[in-house]
């Protein structure tokens, strides 16, 4: 048996390493619950009936009703109600889910086919695995450069896929030190299956010394400024005389006043639309005189150009 | 004498006085009589040999899905030909099989005779749906075996549409043709339902088998219409750069994900609301009992037909969609369980003080209950939104949809057919091998597909070839599981053929079921009915007493 089924007796239950993955295995738990408090009655009171009044067998049976509307709304009605216990019940984890503290730290996560890079504040990155500190909240930006993947961590409970011309996110906060699986879980083409990798939950003082030990770049930050330049944002964007566009300074976050007459107002989206796509929205007073960046900018470099224009006024000593 | 028995005298059509009886299945033996013929219950035929061979097709590659992942390496198929496999046998499966099993066989088959009319309103129309179903599907199933597609029947974009290097073009061409045969079944039978009717057959005397399948009918000429625009897109996405869906180009790829599942959620309802309506015809004979809350049963399948549009969101909590929709697309997907647990627990209370036989059709019928109740809550657990995080794309949604495609379609189908086939062939197939073989099923689908519900919540995803070495040993039992389950299909394939020849002459209701079919001989002749029938009675009027014994 151990040559050729090396893990037997299986696992049944995966590792669980945050609260939230708690309260999820909590509401399967009560589910399997229910389901076995709404189906069990179910089967015995069928397998009973199809004992007692087999066709050979001689019993009473008058009084037979084909119809009974107290009855039929009593089981339409509370076995409803009961399920939507865990509609609100999974409902609010949801919505605790798509919205992080402000304090977590951003990891950038860009899935291709077949691999994921993740990338650190610091600008280190690595490729399938991912290395974060236990205890703190963690926020992961996710962006794809060609096909839709997911990103899954079934020791977290939580996963989001990866949308090629947007950036998704999902946040969690480890609260046990270990080696988790990732995976992708949408079917991304030949190789889907080779697109796994380990989530490694460390110390504060380990994750340090691993930031320090493993192969990084410049910052996010850091990197985009030399794109900006490269790219010749710089050319109209900083003080420029011969051309007039709209300053970056203080953007992320400000209200900005559109051509049309709305307004909108400047997030992630936002930078990365302006970007790609300058006719979509343009700012009251301006002309059209940027080009589209579309195919131009990959998806890793316009997640880097999105951070350091975020980071504009932000830290004034960075300001063009 | 009451007033059903003398309809009964009045329907009985006289001995043949050659010796070739005059039943629409002797009446003409030429090939031409079946490839040209318009008789409603000889296409019902065509349809389910045409089935059964896709579903052969369909099984062998998930044959080979499940010998592929006994070992956890890949190391049997090559990733690239297991993607293959299971998309073959997801389209094989969803629109060659699935979609037309029990409407396109027993409900041709059985509409007409059920509703006391002579064939279905346009009977040349049922004819070129199966010549467009036949054409279009062979075509796809032979460009997806000598060329092969690797986009699983999904399709997502732009996996299907810049970065798949398959047959996606010629396989989705042929699904877009298929679906045209869909869209002109499901107005055939509901213009059969309005038009055809016999005298004094109204609305609420119709078989409940009818009802499911009008709502099937809604659903196939309501939804199939977006599955072809959807395709169409994705086509001209392909083939001419049309960009509707390409992120690079200012398309958007999750639009795809909202058309597909606008038509592929509805889609399942097609799947299993004539296995309920089938559940409804067996559990009522089988407990010798008029049926237990008819009008609750019959509204039921119109609710989740008209429910069913509104939930295909619930395979998209994860992709970004925001928050919101996504609470509203899980709130209308705990609503539309609502009529499913209705018609449950109606069955259930038909059984009560019934005079019950557990012939081989009610084995399945009861066999089906359970599987259909732990396929139904396992769907509310995936549509429970922060549970859904876990169990996205993993084994937990195979094991469902196989509880519900499966354990509720295929079990139906196959309970549907066993109790009409006396009627269909006019020969009885063996019951104790009919026993066995559903014996068989219950053993072989759960030892199958339970351990995929602990695989998926313990994280293994969905479509892979290659997986941890942790997940080794719940695989073998699936696998070995599915051996059994192959068996039970086996078997049936087997003795009903056999029965064509040697089984016993089943005469004109073997089962003493209720309903128009039983009240003609078996097989019924050409037309059905001798005399237009007049019905002056209740559906399911089963005496309020014992069966005679």
């Amino acid at each position: 048996m151990q040559r050729y089924l090396p893990h037997f007796p299986p696992q049944l239950w995966p590792p669980a390493a945050s609260a939230m993955a708690g309260e999820i295995d909590t509401i399967f738990v009560f589910w399997c619950v229910v389901l076995f408090l709404m189906v069990a009655p179910v089967f015995v009171f069928m397998t009973w009936c199809a004992v007692k009044y087999r066709a050979r067998r001689d019993v009473d049976r008058s009084h037979r009703e084909a119809r009974n509307t107290v009855v039929e709304l009593s089981w339409t009605i509370i076995p409803f109600l009961v399920s939507l216990v865990f509609f609100f019940w999974a409902g609010s984890l949801y919505l605790q889910q798509q919205s992080a503290p402000p304090d977590a730290m951003v990891v950038t996560a860009l899935g291709r086919q077949w691999m994921w890079k993740f990338q650190h504040p610091g600008g280190q990155w690595e490729i399938n695995d991912l290395h974060v500190p236990v205890g703190q909240p963690i926020r992961v930006d996710i962006e794809s450069q060609d096909v839709i993947h997911s990103l899954y961590i079934p020791a977290l409970r939580i996963q989001q896929e990866a949308v090629p011309g947007r950036t998704t996110m999902l946040w969690f906060k480890a609260d046990r030190v270990g080696a988790y699986r990732l995976f992708c879980a949408e079917l991304c083409g030949v190789d889907h299956a080779l697109m796994a990798g380990t989530l490694y939950v460390m110390s504060a003082s380990d994750y340090q010394n691993w930031l320090r030990q493993s192969k990084s770049n410049q910052s996010l930050v850091a990197n985009g400024k030399q794109l900006f330049d490269s790219y010749g944002c710089s050319g109209c964007h900083v003080n420029s005389n011969t051309v007039h566009a709209p300053p970056l300074a203080g953007l992320f976050g400000r209200t900005v006043p559109l051509q049309n007459g709305s307004t909108v107002v400047a997030d992630d989206a936002y930078i990365r639309d302006s970007i790609l796509q300058p006719k979509k929205q343009i700012v009251a007073g301006y002309k059209l005189v940027m080009p589209s960046f579309e195919g131009v900018v990959s998806e890793a470099d316009l997640a880097q150009l999105v951070a350091y224009i975020k980071s504009l006024g932000q830290e004034s000593e960075r300001m063009p | 004498m009451s007033l059903s028995d003398a309809v009964l005298r009045d329907l009985r059509v006289p001995t043949p006085v050659l010796g070739v009886p005059d039943d629409y299945l002797h009446a003409e033996q030429t090939l031409s009589s079946w490839i040209f013929t318009t008789d409603h219950k000889r296409i019902g035929i065509l349809y389910l040999v045409s089935i059964t061979v896709f579903f052969v097709l369909g099984a062998i590659a998930a044959g080979l899905i499940r010998l592929s992942l006994i070992v956890p390496d890949g190391s049997i198929l090559s990733n690239d030909v297991y993607n293959r496999m299971f998309t073959l046998h997801g389209v094989i499966m969803v629109w060659f099989f699935l979609v037309p099993s029990i409407p396109n066989t027993l409900g041709n088959f059985l509409l007409p005779l059920m509703i006391g009319a002579k064939d279905v309103a346009f009977p040349k129309l049922n004819l070129l749906s199966w010549y467009i179903f036949v054409i279009a599907s062979l075509f796809t199933v032979f460009v997806m075996i000598w060329g092969g597609v690797d986009t699983g029947w999904t399709f997502y974009t732009p996996l299907s549409t810049t970065y798949s290097n398959s047959y996606v073009l010629t396989a989705v061409f042929g699904i877009i043709v298929v679906g045209f045969s869909s869209i002109l079944t499901g107005l055939n039978f509901m213009v059969t339902v309005h038009k055809l009717r016999a005298p004094g057959m109204t609305w609420f005397r119709l078989p409940l088998f009818v009802w499911s399948l009008y709502a099937t009918s809604m659903i196939l000429v309501l939804a199939t219409p977006v599955l072809t625009i959807a395709l169409i897109l994705l086509f001209a996405d392909r083939a001419f750069g049309l960009a509707i869906f390409d992120p690079s180009n200012g398309g958007d790829p999750v639009l795809f994900q909202h058309l597909f599942w606008f038509y592929s959620h509805p889609v399942v309802y097609v799947m299993v609301l004539p296995g309920m309506g089938v559940m409804s015809e067996l559990v009522t004979a089988f407990a010798y009992k008029k049926i237990f809350g008819y009008k609750f049963i019959a509204f039921s399948s119109v609710g989740i037909a008209v429910i069913g549009f509104f939930v295909w969101g619930h395979h998209m909590f994860y992709n970004g969609m925001s928050p919101y929709a996504g609470l509203t697309f899980s709130l209308m997907s705990f609503i539309v369980a609502v009529p499913s647990a209705i018609k449950v627990y109606n069955w259930a209370a038909t059984i009560h003080k019934g005079s019950i036989r557990l012939d081989t059709p009610m084995l399945y019928a009861m066999g089906w209950i359970g599987l259909f109740v732990i396929g139904g809550v396992t769907g509310l657990m995936l549509a429970s939104t922060a549970l859904d995080g876990q169990v996205h794309d993993t084994y937990f949604v195979v094991a469902h949809f196989h509880y519900i495609m499966v354990g509720a379609t295929v079990v139906a189908f196959l309970g549907g057919i066993h109790f009409w086939w006396p009627k269909i062939t006019g020969r009885k197939y063996s019951e104790p091998w009919g026993r066995v073989s559903a014996l068989l099923m219950f053993i072989g689908f759960n030892m199958t597909f339970a351990p995929q519900y602990i695989l998926g919540y313990m994280g293994m995803p969905r479509r892979y070839p290659v997986y941890p070495p942790s997940y080794q040993v719940l695989n073998v039992l699936s696998s070995a599981g599915s051996t059994i389950l192959a068996l039970a299909y086996i078997f049936p394939m087997i003795y009903l053929i056999w029965s064509l020849w040697y089984g016993e002459e089943a005469g004109n209701n073997p089962w003493g079921a209720k309903g128009l079919e039983w009240l003609t001989t078996s097989p019924p002749p050409k037309h059905n009915f001798e005399h237009m029938p007049v019905i002056d009675f209740d559906p399911y009027d089963y005496p309020n007493v014992t069966r005679e014994k």
